[in-house]
């Protein structure tokens, strides 16, 4: 491992001690968060992982069920049947953090659910009603999976970053200031040795 | 803070939101939905943009990753499921931990 470029001197060193201690300690920290991180990490993608087939599997039985109502009327019918929309869905949006990550909180904003569809019953069949229905309830969790999806994938961004941190520190900057500190000693002390050398020669000489 | 939602995709898919009172933003393939997302992306906090689209956009869609909003979610097209959604999860998984914890059975 490369030493670093400086000159052997006692300020050099005391510095160096002090760099070296915030290093360590800045590492231990870094280790500590990595894990926590991670842990939280492997419970949300548990979570994600339920989460995401069932709504992937419910959205697939709605939007199936919705093109077959939607068919039996025309379509210029159908457009103008839902064009105007009676209700409407807000997402309450926050920012919450994890291990210092911000990440987005979502809850649903309750609007006004009227049970009245926005269309007339003579418009479209029954079943695209259903369909409906059952759309606005997958909302909910359509946007509780966005928002894990997202605290998921900025998660795992941040791990990598955190990692790469903790890696440099582990095995570029540690070692690289441990061997400096090494050279310096033992160049201060070959200094000593070497006055205290010269000394004794002179005194022999008188 | 009350944000507005959004959905993105082919006709058929997003009426059925519509009527839910999502804003539906028709695009009929990945450029016309770039377009849509540049445009939208900064009114709207919640944007589902079905899978077909999100897949060539995958390189646009991962700078928003940097900022908590607006949260892009993909989501199955009427033509189900193609898995997409899963290997999204998988890469981040194995990015940040190295191994497969979920699908390795």
């Amino acid at each position: 491992m490369a030493r670093l470029n400086v000159n052997p001197t006692r300020m050099e060193l005391k510095k160096l001690k002090g760099r070296l201690s915030t290093a360590v300690r800045g590492h231990k920290l870094l280790k500590d968060k990595s894990d926590e991180m991670i842990r939280r990490f492997s419970v949300l993608i548990r979570e994600n992982k339920a989460l995401r087939d069932e709504v992937e599997s419910e959205l697939a039985f709605v939007l199936r069920q919705f093109s077959v109502a939607r068919s039996v009327t025309p379509s210029y019918e159908a457009e103008a049947a839902f064009a105007m929309p009676t209700v409407s869905v807000g997402a309450e949006c926050e920012i919450a953090t994890v291990m210092g990550v911000e990440v987005p909180k979502i809850s649903v904003s309750s609007k006004k659910r009227s049970d009245d569809l926005p269309y007339a019953f003579s418009e479209i069949t029954s079943e695209a009603d259903y369909s409906v229905a059952r759309a606005a309830d997958l909302i909910p969790k359509m946007l509780r999976l966005a928002q894990i999806e997202k605290t998921v994938r900025m998660l795992s961004d941040e791990i990598e970053r955190n990692k790469r941190r903790v890696n440099a520190l582990e095995y570029v900057m540690i070692p690289q200031l441990e061997e400096t500190i090494k050279y310096i000693k033992s160049k201060l002390d070959e200094n000593e040795r070497a006055a205290v050398i010269r000394l004794m020669k002179v005194k022999n000489r008188g | 803070m009350e944000g507005k939602i959004a959905i993105i995709g082919d006709g058929e898919s997003i009426t059925v939101f519509k009527a839910c009172g999502a804003f539906a933003f028709a695009a009929e393939n990945a450029e016309k939905a770039r377009e849509v997302l540049r445009k939208i992306a900064k009114d709207y906090k919640v944007i589902f943009i079905t899978e077909e689209l999100a897949k060539p956009l995958a390189a646009f869609l991962k700078r928003f990753d940097e900022e908590p909003y607006p949260v892009i979610l993909s989501i199955p097209s009427k033509n189900g499921s193609s898995g997409y959604g899963t290997e999204l999860l998988k890469s981040a998984m194995e990015r940040a931990l190295g191994v497969d914890i979920l699908f390795n059975e």
